[in-house]
């Protein structure tokens, strides 16, 4: 009864012409969240869609430090930056995609063990005891430090002669005979990829303890009264619930970790070892460094793409997987 | 309706954006008719021990400056990783500073963009005539119109330990074949005591290397035509003749992740190599470390004796750094007058002394290096066995692409990998291949 009263009641209002401030207000009030968003978006085009559309018209010229000033007079060369850096039979070709495969292995590598570790912290962290709240501060440490402070430290404790790591594993604990180098050859990526993982795994720390934290207590009782051990609940409760959540972490730390330009460029400058010689120094090098912008272009251009379609099957797998109720 | 949201988001875009674009065209008003109470700008380098050290210095002759002229110095000291980064960005911009230096190497790929000023004759009558420098590092500014001008000096020489000479009663090599046995008989790896020291994960000092060694046998970097030429014997040769010191355990191998010379000039202080191959700007950094000049000699780094053939006599490349005006400036009349205040002969003077830098005046009184000996060798070297690097536009991409790929190298050679000619070859065949086609 109430119910109809209401409705016929609005009804009613909606027949009566509205006074002209009243009016104004409602068109107000409809645009309100898009000037809102206004200034986001305004932000976005100029910081990320602008440049990244520079970055492709670049790409189509023949930009060096003949055209730096008058870019725009730059030749027009089509694609021919693209068949430079595609030409998998010539050197820089072959240089690119030597490049792309050890950034793959080193995103790899880097959120997978990231992730591991960050999932089982998360999960220590779970249970109540004292000192959790210390614990959980000093493992945000790597996070919170700023990078080149971080990785210069790390710097230092990679040397050969004096570096701590030679130090504890050749004089102390006797498990190498004699001091490795750790910035060289093929130790160089690992080297990397430990101080790339000792920076990102507080990130998964963190997003799978905030994750952890909204599981309710009842879903363990109810799993461990089924029967279910330790490690059932972990694998079936813990990691399904926590499912949506790794899955974007994964893809962020993924994209974070392939654009990785901080973690080899403290240690190494503008000459990595082959070994680390990531996509993103890559590009820096060609366009920076050589002073080939058109062609630094095309192989970002090459990167961005491939990071959306890598991102593109994330979603379809993402979408797939709801489906299927995974 | 839509539409009409839709122009109202663009309307607000375009006002956004043209606030920014009004902000940046904002600065820069032009000069006055009088000169005094205009501010200019100047981007230094960083010359001394730390960018808080350039300030200290530069300040006191940045306000006498002002006291004469009454043209006001906004010093910005960079450091030498941001400096390509920051003038390219000024490049790009057409904003920039008014006055810069940048290091010689640089100065035409610098100038190839377009950014600097080219001097004419009458202005640089303004400062005294191009005659008033030292014409072998004058060429490593080109030729005219000149872009930049030379502001400091450096040469590369042999650091020998006296002491470790000395006692192994050797004499400093006067040839390379000298400079191996030498190191050999200065070399103990179980003390952990080698013949040299070098940076060896430096692209910029090792690419100065496979410069200096390809000359002595005979090789170049580029051809007439300007295309790279690093596959070449000559080219090769050098850079065996360099990667062999560490092949044959002559260097401590931790050397070859050693970027930044720290490791290489502790080594030379504390008497664990024996020689090192740096230009002068060295001296202060081993004052620092407790080793004055009466420790250490300094003689050219020798070639091969014989030469090979088409080889040169070479011990260094015209090392240093230039002072340009960005073309776009507002205050050029101060400018000029600011580069005339830091390359008149007084300036330098104190300039030289301050940095340990050789002078770049023709005719400029030396023992700028408080060691007379030491300040001979280097005015010597600079003045009879330097050259300036090849005077092309792409020489930055060559610096990057030979000194990176000899990084490498030395990294093969300090762990134990045998680095054969044809390993040499096909790293010069790649850095040929990353070079940007001219």
């Amino acid at each position: 009864m109430s119910h109809i009263d209401v409705v016929s009641r609005s009804a009613g209002k909606l027949t009566v012409t509205p006074p002209l401030p009243h009016r104004r207000a409602v068109r107000l009030k409809r645009m309100t969240p898009y000037l809102l968003i206004l200034p986001a978006v305004v932000l976005e085009l100029l910081v990320h869609i602008v440049p990244s559309v520079a970055g492709v018209f670049t790409s189509l010229f023949d930009l060096n430090q003949f055209y730096l000033r008058q870019w725009f007079d730059a030749p027009f060369v089509g694609v021919s930056n693209y068949s430079v850096a595609l030409n998998f039979s010539s050197s820089v070709g072959d240089a690119l995609v030597h490049s792309f495969l050890v950034t793959i292995l080193y995103a790899v590598v880097v959120v997978v063990f990231s992730w591991f570790l960050g999932f089982s912290g998360a999960l220590i962290l779970q249970q109540a005891f004292k000192g959790r709240g210390i614990l959980r501060t000093i493992f945000l440490i790597p996070y919170a430090m700023p990078i080149y402070a971080g990785v210069i430290v790390w710097d230092f404790m990679l040397q050969r002669d004096n570096g701590l790591i030679n130090h504890v594993l050749v004089n102390d604990l006797h498990i190498l005979g004699q001091p490795a180098f750790w910035l060289l050859g093929n130790d160089a990526f690992i080297s990397t990829a430990v101080v790339a993982i000792w920076r990102m795994w507080p990130f998964a720390f963190l997003m799978s303890m905030a994750a952890m934290q909204s599981i309710p207590e009842e879903v363990y009782e109810a799993a461990a009264l089924d029967g279910a051990g330790p490690w059932r609940r972990t694998y079936h409760v813990t990691m399904g619930l926590l499912r949506p959540v790794t899955a974007v972490l994964l893809l962020m730390m993924f994209l974070w970790t392939f654009n990785d330009f901080n973690t080899p460029f403290v240690l190494f400058g503008t000459a990595p070892p082959p070994s680390v010689d990531l996509i993103s120094m890559h590009i820096y090098t060609n366009s920076f460094v050589n002073w080939n912008f058109g062609l630094g272009a095309a192989m970002s251009v090459l990167m961005l793409v491939f990071l959306m379609i890598v991102t593109g099957l994330w979603f379809l797998w993402d979408r797939r997987g709801h489906r299927n109720g995974w | 309706m839509k539409l009409s949201k839709l122009a109202a988001a663009g309307a607000m875009a375009a006002l956004a954006g043209a606030s920014l674009i009004g902000c940046s065209s904002s600065s820069g008003s032009g000069s006055g008719s009088s000169l005094a109470g205009t501010t200019i700008t100047y981007w230094a380098t960083n010359q001394g021990a730390s960018l808080q050290a350039d300030k200290t210095i530069l300040t006191p002759e940045l306000n006498k400056f002002t006291k004469e002229t009454g043209i006001k110095v906004n010093l910005q000291v960079l450091p030498w990783s941001t400096d390509d980064t920051k003038i390219l960005a000024a490049t790009v911009s057409g904003k920039g500073p008014d006055v810069l230096n940048f290091g010689n190497t640089d100065a035409w790929t610098f100038g190839a963009t377009g950014a600097l000023l080219p001097w004419t004759s009458s202005q640089l009558s303004q400062i005294g005539g191009s005659g008033k420098f030292i014409p072998n590092v004058l060429a490593a500014a080109g030729q005219a119109p000149y872009t930049s001008l030379p502001l400091y000096s450096q040469a590369y020489g042999l650091f020998y330990n006296k002491a470790m000479f000395s006692k192994a009663g050797l004499t400093p090599p006067t040839t390379w074949q000298e400079l191996v046995s030498d190191a050999k008989k200065l070399t103990d790896a179980s003390a952990q005591t080698y013949g040299m020291a070098i940076q060896g994960a430096s692209v910029s000092e090792n690419m100065h290397f496979a410069y200096i060694f390809a000359r002595q046998n005979g090789g170049s970097p580029f051809n007439a035509q300007n295309q790279p030429t690093f596959t070449t014997a000559g080219n090769v040769n050098g850079l065996q003749q360099y990667i062999n010191l560490m092949s044959s355990g002559l260097i401590n191998p931790s050397d070859a992740q050693d970027s930044t010379g720290t490791l290489q000039m502790s080594q030379f202080a504390h008497g664990k190599a024996g020689m090192m191959m740096i230009q002068n700007d060295a001296i202060p950094a081993l004052a620092s470390l407790g080793m004055s000049t009466s420790q250490y000699g300094v003689v050219p780094i020798p070639a091969p004796s014989p030469l090979p053939a088409g080889g040169q006599d070479l011990a260094s490349f015209v090392a240093g750094t230039n002072i340009a005006i960005f073309k776009n400036t507002p205050h050029l009349d101060a400018a000029i007058k600011f580069v005339n205040f830091m390359t008149s002969a007084a300036e330098q003077q104190v300039l030289d002394q301050k940095y340990q830098l050789l002078p770049v005046l023709s005719g400029a009184s030396q023992g700028f290096i408080s060691d007379p000996a030491i300040a001979q060798a280097f005015t010597s070297i600079l003045n009879t066995k330097a050259q300036p690097l090849p005077l092309k536009a792409n020489v930055e991409a060559y610096q990057q692409t030979v000194g990176s790929q000899l990084v490498t190298l030395i990294g093969k050679a300090a762990t134990g990998s045998s680095v054969s000619t044809s390993a040499i070859q096909a790293a010069m065949q790649s850095a040929q291949a990353q070079m940007p086609a001219t």
